[in-house]
């Protein structure tokens, strides 16, 4: 079988993919998608987990955090809808007030 | 029964205490009452234990209570102790007795000042220190008793505070009395190094076994004798006294005539064996209290402020009473201090009674004519200036006669010459303030004349005691010339203060000497007379002449604008310098420097808060590398 | 033959996430993604988590990229977005997550890794887990993707003009 090490390494990769991903891009909706690339890398990880140790409870786990990220979605999209209304532009480097 | 004198400082402890706390809500009278009685349960104490000592051989003298040990400090130690002897006798009883009648006094003199009881409060708190001062067992517990009374002095000195004069007076009899404090603590501190502790009985088992140098006793006296002057107000520390006067009378009576400055004095006597084994310093003792003595007295001619004149009169008398010490006759200095005590208080209060008959006037050249109007004040007061001028029969010809005729004996010539001087001087201006104050032209401001009174018998009935006193109470050390057990006083010193060694006169020489004081007392009341009644118009000619040395006396030979000059500007021009360059630039300038610094790493740090989610991600990537790092390794 | 659809769907996936990295229509980016979700769903089929394979392609996939597609289309942006200007923050950021990339690999060659026993999971395990030991969690979550639902509901409703 193919052995569990494989998607582990998998799953790292796509997680680093994932950062250069969120570091590389300048708009919201892109990023954001990034994050989501980061979360299903850690399923991923999770579910391999799973299958190694024979431990159901992981994919419990997994299942819990498509649901999270569902919601969360939902809501941070609607956020970036805002904001496009707000300053009429998604950069990210136009966003800051929290400066200071 | 007789080991109950340590009370006697407690008693007015306990009505200060009392007064602190619950003052403000006590009725007037209840204040007037209890601290009057708390100073009169001391006396009576005083009175007991002055009894019970007499019944117990000298061998046993000083009797010693320890209460506590107060300081235990390595070898250092210093307890609350107190000790009861003849010295301490004559002293706890003066201060309460007189104390009670100054307290009644001012019953009727305080009567309508808003601060009253904080006065009585201050009074017994006075009343206290005085107490602890002259009845420690070692010179610590003494100095404690030293401090009280010159912080009580600051107090009411500067009782009305609100008056710019008075406030200033109260800091200078302060920080006056802090520069011989100062060489005070260096001389305890010297006894305590060579004997190893500071109890009088100690000390003086060290000097009579030897124990210290005939250097480093006078070392030690002299520095101590710094103390007194500070205290005392001897030459060059007497500028405070003066200025005292801004206070209440009662206040002037008590402190700055009857007790506080008398505590120079005190110590001196305690410390009579040092003084005598070092000879140079009872020397130097008597030189300063002479000049002073007749210093004073030349201020005095021509002070036209009724207080001021009785303020340089007392300096004059305390330096009489240093010139006793300085020449080994400490019993008569003693026995001074103690008939000065009743006269310069009567003085002091006869003239407060004067001032309340007045509306508060207190220029001379203000007054006049006064004894029909005044029946109690004027005959006390004149019984006052007779006993002051060293008329016989009354109290102050016996101390001062005593002191004078040991000076001579002791070979004190140059001394002597200025003791005689001095009271010529002394019966002068005595008589001057009784002329011009009772006698004479009425030259009252008509708003006074319309309210002038007799003052109230509260105020009056302590004169007449003062006065009663002033007459009697030098009865009790009669000349030696009538025999050696006459002197009464002396003879009840004798354990704790050996007579002046040498210097036996003829009994030719002490009727001389007795001639000669009484011829210069009655010589300067005559003089007094022909100025001021009979030809008035004799020292304005006089000023006219040598206007140069008027002045001079009139300005009190410009010393204190002296000591402002030299000392008191540079000192604070000094410190002006210091706060501008340290205190402001260093000081401020590091606080600030610190708050400024703590500024600008906030503002280099909240440069990291860009705003950019980016950037705050970059720090959770470095973060979750870093943590794994070390996770891994 | 597992592994042969091993490797074939890993390369798609990471060739799809590189893809939508350097895509610069926002749009094709998100296709990207959601190929890149299908594979995943497939990989999960492989570790033998059917039930969990298809909820990922159904709500992943399906709802999720869904939901990103609409607002790609309501911010409708015509210009495409640039590269960063500054180069090299994304060089550090880039270094910084390979070294990431090495720790990771690095701890998980240390980590004991089970051998993979056969069999898949079924749904009713997933169930029997869910609604007995994982109860509270399920209900909660419920609870939240209500909020969800609100939330996103009345943040973007437009305020009407007093």
């Amino acid at each position: 079988m193919i052995p569990a090490s494989y998607f582990f390494l998998l799953s790292i990769i796509l997680f680093v993919l994932g950062i250069i991903a969120f570091f590389v891009k300048r708009d919201l909706i892109t990023q954001f998608m990034a994050v989501e690339i980061m979360l299903n890398a850690a399923n991923l990880a999770f579910i391999a987990l799973a299958k190694s140790h024979r431990f159901v409870d992981a994919q419990v786990i997994v299942f819990f955090i498509i649901t999270v990220a569902a919601a969360e979605a939902a809501i941070g999209l609607a956020i970036i809808l805002l904001i496009f209304r707000q300053k009429k532009s998604i950069k990210t480097e136009e966003i800051s007030s929290m400066k200071g | 029964m007789k080991d109950i004198f340590w009370l006697i400082p407690f008693v007015p402890a306990l009505s200060t205490l009392v007064l602190v706390l619950f003052g403000r809500k006590l009725p007037k009278k209840v204040v007037s009452w209890q601290a009057c009685l708390s100073v009169f349960i001391s006396f009576i104490i005083a009175l007991i234990s002055f009894f019970s000592l007499l019944k117990t051989p000298p061998e046993s003298y000083p009797i010693v209570k320890n209460l506590f040990t107060w300081i235990s400090a390595g070898s250092f130690s210093a307890n609350l102790s107190f000790q009861f002897d003849p010295l301490s006798a004559v002293m706890a009883l003066v201060v309460t007795g007189v104390g009670f009648l100054i307290h009644v006094y001012s019953v009727g003199y305080m009567a309508r000042d808003k601060g009253y009881t904080r006065y009585f409060t201050y009074l017994n708190l006075f009343t206290f220190a005085m107490l602890i001062l002259v009845l420690a067992s070692n010179m610590i517990l003494m100095f404690v008793g030293w401090e009280g009374v010159g912080l009580c002095s600051y107090l009411l000195i500067g009782f009305w505070f609100e008056k710019h004069s008075a406030a200033n007076a109260g800091k200078k009899a302060f920080i006056v009395n802090r520069i011989g404090d100062a060489g005070f603590i260096l001389g305890i501190l010297f006894i305590f190094l060579a004997v190893g502790s500071s109890e009088f009985t100690a000390v003086n088992q060290a000097i009579s076994g030897g124990l210290i140098a005939r250097g480093g006793a006078t070392l030690i006296a002299i520095l101590l004798f710094i103390g007194a002057a500070g205290k005392s107000a001897q030459l060059p520390l007497y500028i405070w006294l003066p200025d005292a006067m801004e206070g209440p009378t009662p206040v002037s009576a008590l402190i700055h005539a009857a007790t506080m400055v008398t505590a120079g004095v005190y110590m001196v006597a305690r410390m009579n064996l040092l003084f005598t084994y070092s000879g140079t310093a009872g020397n130097i003792v008597a030189l300063v209290g002479a000049l002073t003595a007749v210093f004073a007295a030349t201020m005095a001619l021509t002070q036209n402020d009724i207080k001021r004149v009785l303020a340089y009169s007392t300096i004059s008398q305390l330096g009489y009473m240093f010139i006793g010490c300085g020449v080994g006759a400490y019993a008569a200095g003693i026995f001074h201090l103690y008939t000065h005590a009743f006269f310069k208080s009567l003085l002091f209060l006869a003239a407060g009674s004067v001032m309340h008959a007045l509306s508060g006037e207190l220029d001379m050249r203000k007054m006049g004519g006064l004894r029909k109007y005044l029946p109690w004040t004027y005959p006390t007061f004149l019984i006052g200036a007779i006993a002051i001028a060293g008329v016989p029969f009354l109290s102050g010809f016996f101390s001062k006669d005593a002191i004078l005729t040991q000076a001579y004996a002791q070979g004190q010539y140059f001394v002597w010459a200025l003791g005689l001087m001095g009271a010529i001087l002394t019966a002068f201006y005595m008589f001057r303030l009784i002329f011009l104050t009772f006698h004479g032209t009425e030259r009252l401001e008509p708003e006074a004349k319309k309210h002038l009174h007799e003052s109230p018998k509260v105020m009056t009935i302590p004169l007449a005691i003062l006065a009663f006193f002033s007459i009697v109470a030098g009865y009790i050390g009669l000349p030696v010339v009538l025999g050696k057990k006459a002197n009464l006083f002396q003879n009840f010193l004798e354990p704790v203060i050996p007579p002046a060694s040498e210097g036996h006169l003829s009994m030719g020489m002490e009727w001389t000497l007795i001639l000669i004081s009484v011829v210069v007392a009655l010589l300067g009341i005559y003089i007094a007379y022909v100025f001021y009644l009979k030809r008035p118009g004799i020292p304005h000619s006089i000023v006219r002449r040598i206007p140069g040395v008027y002045k001079l006396l009139y300005n009190k030979y410009y010393v204190d604008e002296a000591y402002n000059a030299v000392i008191v500007n540079p000192l604070i021009k000094g410190s002006e310098i210091i706060y501008e360059n340290f205190d402001l630039a260093v000081i401020d300038g590091a606080l600030n420097g610190s708050a400024s610094a703590t500024g600008f790493f906030g503002r280099v740090l909240s440069a990291l808060q860009t705003g950019y989610v980016k950037d705050y991600v970059f720090v959770f990537l470095l973060g979750a590398v870093i943590i794994v790092g070390i996770l891994l390794f | 033959m597992a592994i042969f659809l091993f490797f074939l769907l890993s390369t798609v996936c990471v060739g799809a996430v590189l893809g939508m990295i350097l895509s610069k229509n926002q749009a094709y980016s998100a296709l990207f993604l959601v190929l890149a979700f299908v594979c995943l769903g497939g990989l999960f089929g492989l570790l033998g988590a059917p039930f969990m394979a298809v909820v990922q392609i159904i709500i992943y996939a399906g709802a999720i990229m869904v939901l990103f597609i609409f607002v790609i289309m309501m911010i409708n942006l015509r210009e495409g977005i640039s590269r960063e200007k500054k180069k090299w923050t994304i060089a550090l950021s880039v270094v910084l997550a390979l070294v990431l990339l090495l720790e990771l690999v690095l701890a998980a060659k240390g980590a004991s890794l089970g051998q993979s026993p056969e069999g898949s999971v079924s749904p009713k395990e997933i169930g029997q887990l869910l609604f007995t030991k994982y109860l509270y969690p399920f209900e909660i979550t419920s609870v939240l993707i209500i909020a969800a639902l609100v939330g996103a509901i009345v943040l973007v409703k437009k305020r009407e003009k007093e």
